[in-house]
């Protein structure tokens, strides 16, 4: 009896002692965002106090009427353009690396060919190369194809970047899928092409979504090359627009956390539209039969 | 009409060659089992009938026309496969619909042929189901559902009953026989199962090694094997061989035992031929034990070294000649280890094969 006792109240400490490491872990992890949410609707004078202000006196919209561009007091930074600028380069690029993630992954799981292990390795190897390490001949090939501050520019970097990844993770998915099961659709009467779209595509569906959503985050966040390769409204994206709002002697923290709420947005309600998809895909194990 | 046949196929992948130019005709409406040790061929063979590997030489025909380029959904077969395949994404319904639906069929007319093949194999219940929701036997049931359904000139089957359990397999060996005998069309199994082979099969194809060893119904494959292979493969536990020389009419064994040879067979052998004396097990029984024992036969004292109770019958390990052979003991008897027997030998029932070449002395 009292063994039992005992059992369970050191089971309860063991309980107690993980929600708090938990909590810790949780604690650092999200107050640094939540500190930028909360400054997002602070004025100024609040966000620089010395000592700091815990707890926001005052919340409002001012911060994100300024930076939109309504209200009585404005920003000169377009932010409007920039999130046109982020969102058509970020989708696309996300479309066209999936569009090659799809078909390469595919023939990678599917297909015998000549130095494919040697093409593997490489596209993995061309991941592990930082990504600013490239800027410069990036940037002298592109200002000779004038391709600088142009939308399209940056396109093809993105896709450039993503394209490793969404292979590499698209091909483990089709792994996953037994090949009897286009086989099978092709003795049921399918050509090769409708086995592919039929059977093989839904079931690879998650595996294509949690490809997505990294490709389309790697995008939407990248700063680095997007900030070498910018110029102007044309084609600034959101991060780079952030630097807008440090000035010679000022940087509007306020306005700036507005902005930043703004990036933060669409990648959360991206993330939790596919969430379901992303944990199958992530875990590998959406497609056993 | 829909016979099969293969003349001179071949199959290489690079330059390894898996199957070695068969030739083969299966008749309209004839249940065909293809069976062999694993990487004998045959589930290749199966499968260039399907369509699902190139053929590297030789022609198959399907209905007598010549099917070598044609894509499998051109060729009017179905095939089952040994993970059953079925598409994990749709429920059961939607299974057994699909090839219909893909080949542009009403509606209508899929629910009613859906329905038909659901009625045929108890699958009605089922029919809102996902695979993911079926039991392993139900799943195999899902896979046939899948390949009548379209009325094919031709049903395949690859290995289809290796992922289940011994009881199981028994149910759906018996299921998969009388859905032959309901829908009369042209079987093709491949197996490795003998049993398998001879309950099911109106003609057993025995292959090894990419060749095919021998074709014939089950019981003149299993009563006058043309090799070596054949007599160990089909048939459990498998024929006992015992290496001998030939002196005259008698096989002299190995301890100097002489062995008359059997009548049938006196024509095909010369003096100072070494051959191997076949014996199944249930040719060699103990003295009141056995399944005839009428006809010629040698009667021996042997010891026994193992018995392995069946209940109504006992596999007796002994050694004959210097080898260990088996032996069947017919009624329930308890045997124990040590123990001398009088056993009669079915030697009118032998075989001898070429010790040279493991083929039946009568196939010489």
């Amino acid at each position: 009896m009292t063994v039992s006792v005992e059992s369970r109240a050191s089971k309860q400490a063991k309980k107690v002692a993980l929600w708090l490491a938990t909590f810790l872990l949780m604690l650092v992890m999200c107050v640094p965002g939540l500190w930028v949410v909360l400054s997002a609707f602070r004025p100024n004078r609040e966000i620089l106090a010395k000592p700091p202000v815990w707890v926001p006196e005052e919340l409002s919209l001012v911060n994100f009427g300024k930076i939109f561009g309504f209200g009585a007091e404005q920003v000169g930074i377009p932010v409007g353009s920039y999130f046109t600028n982020s969102l058509i380069i970020a989708l696309t690029s996300t479309v066209i690396a999936l569009i090659i993630g799809v078909a390469g992954g595919y023939s990678f799981a599917r297909y015998r060919f000549r130095f494919k292990g040697g093409i593997f390795l490489g596209l993995m190897l061309f991941r592990a190369v930082p990504g600013i390490a490239l800027s410069l001949p990036v940037f002298m090939m592109w200002s000779r194809l004038g391709l600088v501050d142009t939308k399209l520019g940056l396109i093809i970097v993105y896709v450039s970047l993503n394209v490793p990844f969404t292979i590499w993770l698209i091909d483990g998915f089709f792994r996953q899928i037994p090949q009897a099961l286009s086989e099978a659709a092709q003795v049921d009467g399918c050509t090769r092409w409708q086995a592919f779209w039929k059977i093989e595509f839904p079931l690879a569906k998650s595996g294509i979504a949690a490809a997505g959503v990294f490709a389309f985050l790697t995008s939407w966040n990248e700063f680095a090359l997007a900030s070498q390769l910018t110029r102007s409204t044309d084609s600034k994206t959101l991060p780079v627009g952030l630097l807008d709002f440090t000035a010679q002697f000022t940087i509007d923290w306020a306005g700036m956390c507005a902005m930043a709420v703004i990036i933060i947005i669409p990648a959360l309600i991206l993330t939790f539209i596919v969430q379901k998809h992303l944990i199958a895909g992530l875990t590998f194990g959406g497609v056993k039969g | 009409m829909a016979e099969i046949t293969l003349e001179k196929v071949v199959k290489k992948y690079g330059a390894v060659g898996v199957v070695h130019g068969i030739d083969l005709s299966i008749a309209h409406q004839e249940f065909v089992v293809l069976v062999g040790p694993s990487g004998c061929g045959k589930s290749t063979t199966l499968r260039m009938i399907a369509g699902l590997e190139d053929i590297t030489g030789g022609l198959v025909k399907i209905g007598g026309q010549v099917v070598n380029d044609l894509p499998p959904r051109k060729r009017n077969i179905s095939m089952v496969f040994q993970n059953y395949a079925l598409y994990p994404h749709m429920n059961v319904r939607d299974n057994l619909g699909f090839g219909l639906k893909i080949a542009g069929q009403s509606a209508p007319e899929i629910a009613k042929r859906v329905a038909e093949a659901a009625d045929i194999l108890g699958l009605a219940p089922l029919l809102d189901r996902t695979p993911a929701e079926l039991s392993g036997g139900q799943r195999q049931r899902v896979a046939m559902g899948r390949a009548i359904v379209r009325n094919p000139d031709a049903f395949l089957f690859d290995e289809p009953l290796s992922n289940l359990d011994a009881k199981l397999r028994g149910q759906m060996r018996a299921e998969i026989k009388k859905l032959h005998q309901k829908v009369k069309t042209t079987v093709v199994y491949v197996t490795h199962d003998q049993v398998e082979a001879m309950t099911l099969a109106d003609r057993i194809v025995v292959m090894k090694d990419g060749h095919i060893e021998q074709v014939g119904t089950p019981m003149e494959v299993f009563n006058h094997p043309l090799s070596t292979f054949v007599a160990t493969f089909i048939g459990s536990p498998p024929m006992n061989l015992l290496p001998g020389l030939i002196e005259g009419s008698t096989v002299r064994l190995a301890d100097g035992t002489g062995v008359p040879v059997p009548d049938r067979l006196k024509q095909f052998v010369r003096d100072g031929m070494a051959v191997q004396l076949g014996i199944r097990p249930d040719d060699i029984s103990p003295v009141g034990h056995g399944l005839s024992q009428d006809g010629p036969g040698a009667e021996v004292a042997l010891t026994v070294d193992l018995a392995e109770p069946l209940g109504m019958e006992s596999l007796i390990y002994t050694r004959l000649a210097g080898q260990e052979v088996q032996a069947k003991l017919y009624g329930p008897r308890i045997v124990q280890p040590g123990e001398v027997l009088t056993f009669r030998l079915a030697l009118d029932r032998a075989h001898l094969f070429d010790a040279a070449t493991g083929k039946s002395v009568r196939a010489q």
